[in-house]
């Protein structure tokens, strides 16, 4: 067994495009010219980047969720980007997703129940709802929600609670591969850092792999091994968080470094680094 | 069923709602009981009784709550009657119209593509038609009856539920637990059934209210130019057609089925408008 | 020492639907020139003070006493005709969305002359001078352009900048700038908040800076305010609080937030213990106020 679990290769993505019924031929958007990926078993692996930058859109890719222009995605030894979407749905257990607003992300119109246990019957994970009902409620146990949950719907729940929901969801197909997506850019940071605990002990208990989406490198710092930073649909550079984040290659990565505020008391740092930014805001 | 008690009780909280539910209410038991609750035969006619204003003029006859028209036909007897044809009319063509339109809305805002554009295109062709002419030529063709006016009412007022529900299906259709359900491997059929046809569904029953509204008003004009059900039936549409002529000498036979006509659709609309609120989740709250 | 521009004093409101406190004995004042940073999680009431300086609080809330004084007069009880001529020349907003703070269908300069002809009476000529002295300050390069261009030409932090040089255009007081980076990206931020810094200094302006990130008061803030649930629970310079916070809730939060070049810090949940203790001191300042 090899110890590469997912593998994307020459990764390209375009929008739109193509012919309309009447009408000139559009031209196609690239927003990901030729990414390669590599995600490790049990690895967590860090994607950064500002807007723009594709990162959201290399997640998606990687699941099948958006169609690829060219390229090739492994997982688990094997290629999944021609799968036929009845091909893909034993894959699509082992490949899970947390999304970044966890509202929308829960039908408003099903209780917690039906949203934690129609996929357990989908893929076969239960036969009867005594036995999907007890998963469902070990692992609200593990999140540390109530069961009385189980009856409620999304909105009734707080932002911190929904994001265990989602969090719960993908760790109850008992996944390889989870995808977590800006999965704390909408909370508050006490809630943050309880996600984020929450998401790197289930990592390690389950033997998760982690692609991590943010925006933030220090939320990145926190619970990546590896990181890979984005710019304009390309990799700008990739390492191992430590070297990454103490020794910066890229210029982009520094003038990123140093644009985090950090609450420190540092006179200096607003006058720091103008000319580098400045040129990036006159080009807009 | 939580869930439609739940419903009930949204809507019973907002005034115009709960009214327009009352009044409709009303207006069904009236239709559904109209033979035993009606004073008089709608058809007796007896010229003796022509022309009698309603009761609190003078000159009217007892009996004879809102009067009688040429013909001394009883007028309240008459809108009761009518209100059956109305509402048939209301009910079948909006439910026939909303099946067609939703389904065409949901397969073109879900797997877009050729299906999208073929019926995006079908319903601008369509919709580029004046209703009230198409409506007309369609009975003229199909023939004069209560079947045909609910026929030709669907085939018209389908792209009015097709255009709603693919704008909301694609709305739907883009937002994370759409794409949630995908990652999970739920089947393309499953999620447009399970996942978007409940958000969808508060949106076709609102438009649903607001359709029964239109079709009384377009049984009532296909009344009014004598191409709805036949003429010994009585018809709000009908009566405001003889009333029209009567205007200067006896005005009540135009008005009160003018009064049942106006206050059914605006029943429809103020009920709509609540569903709507009272069926969302999220507001609801 | 010298006259407060702002100063609020033992404010609180209420929400109109259930009748808790939103704001609960608010107490704050603001030096000529001063950066404030009101911070706290979502639910803390730092927009709400914010929205009540500016008199355009929600029908939702309404004030159940205290004191808001620009200059020493109280804008609470003040005639409307006064507070129309105070706001959007003495005290402005940064608001905090670029995207739709703009009005799509209008240009640039349109939008960025109007506030001088109405409030400061300039003239079209005047105005559009006055309006590329502005974007020049912002450092906008290619004002010519920027001026003919619709929003949507623009991007998020250029679209941001016109918002500033439009709070600053009056020479006012008072700025308030709610949240105006958090839908920007790092880069972006640091720019703008560098900007307001600059322009605040060369004008003289006092700021309000609404936000949630401890990081971004350490950066432009003189001094902070700390809420939560509609309390003031700590306040003072910034480099103290930040440095020797002295309420275990500011630990905490501090202790919450991670950091790139502190791998093994950050990250740790607000203990619930931090969040009970914090109730129960809630609960006895509302039962002393009654």
């Amino acid at each position: 067994m090899s110890d590469i679990l997912l593998e994307a290769r020459g990764i390209e993505v375009s929008y739109g495009g193509g012919r309309s019924l009447l009408g000139p031929l559009k031209p196609a958007l690239r927003v990901l010219h030729g990414v390669d990926i590599v995600v490790k078993r049990g690895e967590t692996i860090g994607i950064v980047g500002e807007s723009g930058s594709g990162k959201t859109t290399l997640g998606r890719a990687l699941l099948k969720l958006v169609p690829i222009s060219s390229g090739s995605i492994r997982f688990d030894g094997r290629d999944i980007s021609a799968l036929s979407d009845e091909a893909m749905r034993p894959v699509r257990r082992r490949m899970q997703m947390i999304f970044q607003d966890p509202m929308a992300s829960l039908n408003p119109r099903q209780s917690i129940r039906t949203i934690l246990t129609a996929p357990l019957f989908l893929h076969g994970l239960a036969s009867s709802r005594r036995e999907a009902d007890e998963q469902a409620a070990a692992i609200l146990a593990r999140v540390s929600l109530p069961e009385t949950v189980l009856d409620r719907s999304a909105h009734e729940l707080s932002g911190g609670q929904r994001q265990r929901i989602g969090i719960a969801r993908a760790a109850l197909l008992k996944p390889d591969f989870v995808l977590a997506d800006e999965i704390v850019s909408g909370l508050d940071v006490s809630t943050q850092a309880m996600a984020l605990t929450l998401l790197k002990d289930l990592s390690r208990e389950m033997g998760l792999s982690v692609a991590f989406i943010s925006h933030d490198l220090s939320v990145i710092r926190a619970v990546c091994d590896r990181v890979y930073v984005m710019r304009l649909g390309r990799i700008e550079e990739e390492g191992p968080s430590a070297s990454l984040f103490e020794q910066p290659r890229s210029d982009y990565t520094k003038l990123l470094l140093d644009a985090i505020p950090l609450p420190d008391i540092d006179p200096g740092w607003l006058a720091r680094g103008q000319d580098s930014t400045m040129k990036r805001g006159e080009r807009a | 069923m939580a869930d439609l008690s739940k419903t009930l009780n949204a809507i019973l909280r907002e005034p115009r709602a709960a009214t327009s539910c009352c009044f409709l209410l009303l207006l069904v038991t009236l239709a559904i009981f109209a033979p035993a609750l009606a004073p008089r035969d709608p058809l007796e006619q007896d010229l003796m009784l022509s022309a009698l204003p309603p009761a609190w003029i003078d000159g009217a006859e007892p009996g004879f709550l809102l009067g009688t028209d040429d013909l001394g036909r009883d007028i309240f007897s008459r809108v009761i009657f009518g209100a059956r044809i109305a509402l048939i009319v209301a009910v079948a063509a909006s439910f026939f119209a909303a099946a067609i339109g939703s389904a065409l809305g949901l397969i073109a805002g879900w797997y877009g593509g050729w299906a999208d554009r073929i019926i995006s295109r079908l319903i601008d062709v369509w919709m580029a038609f004046p209703p009230v002419l198409l409506s007309v030529l369609l009975v003229a063709v199909l023939g004069s009856g209560l079947t045909s006016v609910i026929v030709a009412i669907a085939i018209i007022d389908w792209t009015r539920f097709a255009r709603v529900v693919r704008a909301e299906t694609q709305a739907q259709a883009g937002l994370d637990y759409v794409t949630s359900a995908r990652a999970i491997g739920f089947p393309q059929g499953q999620i447009l059934m399970r996942e978007i046809l409940p958000n969808v569904a508060p949106v076709i029953i609102a438009l649903i209210s607001l359709q029964m509204g239109i079709s009384v008003i377009v049984e009532a004009i296909l009344s009014f130019v004598g191409l709805s059900v036949s003429s010994d039936i009585a018809t709000w549409g009908g009566m405001i057609a003889s009333g029209r002529q009567l205007i200067n000498e006896s005005w009540w036979v135009l008005v009160f089925p003018l009064i049942a006509l106006f206050l059914t659709v605006l029943a429809f609309n103020l009920l709509g408008a609540g569903l709507r609120r009272a069926l969302d989740p999220v507001m609801r709250r | 020492m010298t006259k407060p521009v702002l100063s609020v004093e033992a404010l609180s409101a209420l929400s109109a639907r259930n009748g808790t406190y939103v704001l609960s004995d608010v107490s704050l004042t603001l030096q000529p020139g001063e950066v404030r940073g009101l911070v706290g999680e979502s639910g803390a009431g730092k927009s709400t003070i914010a929205k009540a300086v500016l008199g355009i609080l929600p029908s939702t809330i309404r004030i159940a006493g205290g004191w808001i004084r620009f200059e020493g007069d109280d804008l609470l009880t003040a005639r409307p005709s006064v507070l129309r001529n105070l706001l959007g020349r003495d005290i402005t907003l940064i608001p905090q969305d670029p995207q739709t703070a703009l009005n799509p269908a209008r240009r640039i300069g349109a939008q960025l002359t109007d506030g001088l002809r109405l409030k400061l009476g300039m003239n079209a000529a005047s105005a559009r001078a006055r309006a590329f002295q502005l974007m020049d300050e912002v450092q906008i390069r290619d004002p010519a352009r920027v001026f003919d261009s619709f929003p949507h030409q623009l991007s998020g932090g250029m679209r941001q900048r016109i918002l500033i040089a439009q709070a600053f255009a009056p020479n006012p007081k008072l700025v308030i700038a709610d949240e105006p980076t958090t839908a920007l990206d790092v880069t972006v931020q640091k720019e703008i908040l560098r900007l307001v810094r600059r322009m605040q200094e060369a004008h003289g302006t006092a700021v309000i800076f609404v936000t949630h990130d401890l990081g971004v008061v350490a950066k432009i803030c003189d001094s902070v305010t700390l809420l939560y649930s509609g309390h003031v629970i700590e306040q003072g310079a910034t480099a103290d609080l930040i440095e020797r916070p002295r309420h275990a809730y500011t630990r905490a939060l501090i202790a919450a937030g991670p950091r790139y070049d502190r791998p093994g810090q950050g990250l740790q949940p607000v203990p619930e213990r931090v969040f009970a203790d914090l109730r129960k001191e809630i609960g006895q300042r509302e039962t002393a106020d009654v």
